[in-house]
């Protein structure tokens, strides 16, 4: 059991409102990532419901109780930290068992616990070393175990991969998604990139300033961001955003479509751009282009497109796909 | 770096810096030598050879009771130490780990208690000491070295308990460790190394104080210092034995010295060089 | 971590030490502050009466007080100029790979480790006494006349003895800051073309900088209240040639019984401490920002 709710929570440092009001639900079993820009209260929000930092108003409830004035171990929750926060005089095997032991358990169960879970995560070899003597990847997984051995109702993690290399982060993501799967435990998850948030949440919250500014499945916030700052934030390399005559001509301020979302040309479209950078990835080209009367664009093409640094491309936007904004930024439905 | 002549260039470079170590340290190797010399012997002109007598040390203890002034020294150094640690450990804890916007002003405002000339403040301790009975007392000179030292173990612990991790303290509570626990089981296991580079300078800092050591006492409390001091009016020539009486006093904190070379850097500029 | 309950006990927590310093220094300071407005002195402890500004005149018109500020300053000076010169030198020397490296580091910071009594007593009998001392004995090997140290350069002989005393603690210190330089950094110089003295006057000499001001400020504090060392060798004098600010107070405080007289030095002392001690919270105050 997991579910998770916070109503009208607020967090004040000093003058500081750094968590205006937040209301969120999370549901028993569910993938949730907090993603946005670094200082945007993500992890101030994780701390929140961890039970480490004081709410400066609001209520959270887990699994129906509420646990605002609840000392963190009480509430049932496990963390695992950006740093990992392994106790370093400590084998992997002290360090998985610790919350066992302060649990009390009998030594046996504790053992049997540690082995398990030293067996999900491949870390039967190293139970004896010290988390110094262990790899970035595998100080990692010390930390998730030392989670999944208590059997919490729900996970947070705060940004755990952003001290690992690409390569490793790309496995470690999804190991953590697979983890999931088979636990079927709630999991919060922080995260600046949203790539990560992508690629693996169930439900996306996307905050700014301490504000959500929309919740919704990670297709939800692709096909229809509420607001400008969700159409910037999510989907990569970033949508393109037009003020000025094209945008008045479809009804709104701004209006906004996404680089993978246009038709490309070498003869005839709607826009006239020159290259002036462009990205090979193999299968895709990322074109960065300046456009007559816009600016600054980006565009995807497939692979074979060949265009380079000077050629001239035209554009046209798939007008299905467009987004329309308003003068407050928010978007205009239909 | 000169790479052609390494070897030719690292010697030369070993005769230089061992003569300049030599000529530093020469000044406690005669005094050691001398312990070991007769009396006579200790004022008939340069030699590095003694006769090798033991007679000094027994000297040195049989008339002046040597004994009482080092026991002094024991428990003032270790008896102040002890007690600044038990004040400063959780101070040190709270700035270190709990820190508001007043931390870092209070940590200021230790150290420019440091910075108080003691001249200044002489007279009123004397007095007060005087007035309570604490003159030429141990626990008068205890109180005394804890005070004076306490902004530089806070300090000092302050830099080590800095370098614990924060989130590995609130792994322990999210893990369920309540605060007793995070403690025993977290946080002194981490802060032991730091705990003792401290104590270790702190002894050394103690062991040495001179102003106060010499202003407080007179005979009961004396520790070596006072006592190495009142041997400054030459009765009779007494080298070989004043020899003798240092090189004890000496030591046994020229050998914890040398153990403590990095905490000493670390803890005399308040972390400020590492 | 920082929940309410956790910082209510930091509070109960730092009060002891804060409250023992506070005391510490309050009540001291202001008995100073309130003798030094009092005749008193304590071999006629029943005469004792405002004296307004009198003690600070005394003080201030002593001809002795000017000897006595100039002494402390030379003293300081002197012994920074030796400690910080010779542990920067000492220190590049130490930085170069040799034989036995431990053993001459161990040999070269030993001095620090001697209580000062005993490091002025070692230098007062055995090294710098006119007849019997080593200096005396080579100045005799080659025929010269022996010095007669304390009594004819006493001050400097002070200087000499506390130079040795401190020359470990500004060889350590900028030995330490020497070894944190960036080997990529030296080699990058090495790569542009900077012979040794461009390196050192480019890359060694602004890396040390901090760790020199560091040195500097912690040693004048200690150098301020330089006591034990004159205490043993020359007692302040002859005359009042090697009385520094520190003992010109204790001789008025302790030797004289005048408390008055004492506290209005006291007051001036720690005037003149604040203004290196303002130099230092700014530096390591600093430091604490990074
Ligand atoms: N203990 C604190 N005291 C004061 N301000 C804080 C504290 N913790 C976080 N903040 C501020 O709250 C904001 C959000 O921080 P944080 O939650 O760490 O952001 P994120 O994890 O999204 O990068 C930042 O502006 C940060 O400076
Ligand atoms: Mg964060």
């Amino acid at each position: 059991m997991g579910s998770i709710t916070l109503k009208n929570v607020q967090k004040h440092f000093g003058e500081a409102k750094v968590i205006p009001s937040v209301d969120l639900e999370i549901t028993d079993g569910e993938f949730v990532v907090f993603v946005g820009p670094s200082g945007s209260g993500k992890s101030t929000l994780l701390r929140l419901i961890a039970g480490l930092e004081d709410v400066t108003g609001g209520t959270i409830t887990i699994d129906g109780k509420d646990v605002t004035e609840a000392a963190p171990a009480a509430r049932g929750l496990a963390m695992v930290f950006q740093s990992y926060a392994l106790y370093p005089h400590m084998s992997v095997r002290k360090n998985i068992a610790f919350p066992l032991k302060m649990a009390k358990m009998e030594q046996s169960k504790i053992d049997k616990k540690v082995e398990d879970a030293a067996r999900i995560l491949n870390l039967s070899d190293y139970l004896e070393r010290r988390p110094g003597q262990l790899s970035g990847g595998q100080r990692q997984r010390v930390a998730i175990g030392r989670a999944i051995v208590r059997e919490p109702s729900a996970f947070l993690f705060d940004e755990p991969l952003s001290n690992l290399d690409a390569a490793l982060r790309g496995t470690m993501r999804l190991e953590i998604s697979d983890l999931h799967n088979q636990l079927k435990t709630t999991m919060i998850y922080v995260t600046h990139d949203q790539i990560e948030a992508m690629t693996m949440a169930d439900k996306i919250v996307v905050l700014n300033r301490g504000n959500i500014e929309q919740v919704g499945s990670p297709m939800e916030l692709y096909n229809t961001p509420r607001n400008l700052f969700v159409a910037g934030f999510i989907g990569s390399p970033r949508m393109n955003l037009i003020e000025g005559e094209y945008a008045q001509s479809k009804g709104a301020k701004t209006a906004g479509i996404r680089p993978e979302h246009m038709t490309l040309s070498k003869e005839s479209g709607l826009w006239k751009g020159t290259v002036s950078v462009a990205e090979h990835l193999g299968a895709d080209t990322f074109l960065h282009l300046d456009v007559d009367g816009i600016g600054k664009m980006t565009a995807r093409a497939s692979g074979e497109f060949g265009a380079h640094h000077g050629d001239t491309v035209y554009l046209t936007p798939d007008e299905t796909r467009l987004h329309r904004f308003d003068d407050k930024g928010l978007r205009i439905a239909g | 770096m000169a790479r052609k002549s390494t070897t030719q260039s690292k010697i030369v470079w070993t005769v230089i810096a061992w003569v300049v170590a030599l000529v530093i340290f020469f000044p406690i190797l005669y005094a050691v030598i001398t312990s070991f010399k007769t009396e006579p012997e200790a004022i008939d002109g340069f030699s590095l050879i003694p006769s090798g007598t033991f007679e000094n040390y027994i000297t040195v203890q049989t008339q002046r009771d040597y004994f009482k002034p080092f026991t002094n020294s024991v428990i003032l150094s270790i008896g102040s130490t002890i007690l600044a640690l038990i004040f400063a450990i959780p101070a040190a804890w709270a700035m270190a780990f709990a820190p508001t916007r007043r931390t870092k002003d209070i940590l200021m405002w230790m150290l420019s208690t440091k910075m108080m000339p003691a001249v200044a403040v002489l007279l009123p301790i004397y007095i007060l000491f005087r007035n309570f009975g604490l003159l030429d007392t141990r626990i008068g000179l205890t109180i005394m070295l804890t005070l004076i030292n306490l902004p530089i173990v806070v300090w000092m612990l302050y830099t080590y308990f800095r370098e614990i991790p924060g989130e590995i303290l609130e792994a322990a509570r999210m893990d369920g460790a309540n605060l007793w626990k995070e403690i025993v089981y977290v946080l002194t296991p981490m802060a032991v190394p730091g705990i003792a580079s401290t104590l270790l300078l702190n002894i050394i800092l103690a062991w040495n104080e001179a102003f106060w050591t010499i202003q407080l006492s007179t005979t009961n409390a004396a520790p070596l210092t006072a006592f190495i001091a009142s041997f400054s009016s030459p009765q009779g020539l007494f080298w070989a034995k004043l020899s003798a009486a240092s090189t004890m006093a000496i030591a046994p904190i020229l050998i914890l010295g040398w153990f403590s070379q990095k905490q000493l850097v670390r803890g005399l500029t308040f972390g400020a060089v590492k | 971590m920082a929940t309410q309950n956790t910082k209510t006990l930091a509070r109960l927590m730092m009060a002891p030490s804060v409250i023992a310093l506070l005391v510490w220094m309050v009540i001291p300071l202001s008995m100073t502050l309130y003798y030094s407005f009092q005749n008193y002195n304590l071999l006629t402890p029943q005469n004792v009466s405002f004296g307004g500004f009198f003690n600070y005149q005394y003080f201030y018109t002593d001809p002795a007080f000017f000897t006595a500020i100039w002494n402390t300053l030379i003293l300081v000076v002197g012994v920074l100029a030796i400690t910080v010169i010779g542990g920067i030198a000492i220190g590049l020397l130490l930085d170069q790979p040799i034989f036995g490296q431990g053993i001459v580091r161990i040999l070269v910071i030993s001095p620090f480790f001697v209580m000062p009594p005993v490091a002025a007593l070692i230098w007062k009998n055995m090294i710098m006494h006119p007849s019997y001392g080593v200096l005396a004995d080579i100045a005799k090997f080659f025929g010269l006349q022996p010095v007669d140290w304390f009594a004819q350069y006493p001050l400097f002989s002070v200087i000499v003895i506390v130079a040795w005393q401190w020359l470990p603690f500004a060889t350590l210190i900028l030995l330490t800051a020497l070894q944190s330089l960036d080997g990529e950094q030296k080699e990058a110089a090495e790569m542009d073309g900077a012979n040794f003295v461009n390196r050192f006057i480019y890359l060694t000499l602004p890396h040390l900088s901090r760790a020199i001001t560091v040195v500097i400020l912690i040693q004048t504090i200690f150098l301020l209240g330089i006591y034990a060392e004159i205490l043993v060798t020359t007692n302040g004098g002859p005359g009042y040639a090697s009385t520094n600010l520190t003992f010109l107070i204790y001789r008025t405080a302790r030797l004289g019984y005048d408390v008055g007289g004492g506290a209005a030095g006291g007051i001036i002392a720690v005037v003149l401490a604040n203004i290196v001690a303002i130099f230092l919270m700014r530096a390591v105050g600093k430091n604490l920002d990074k």
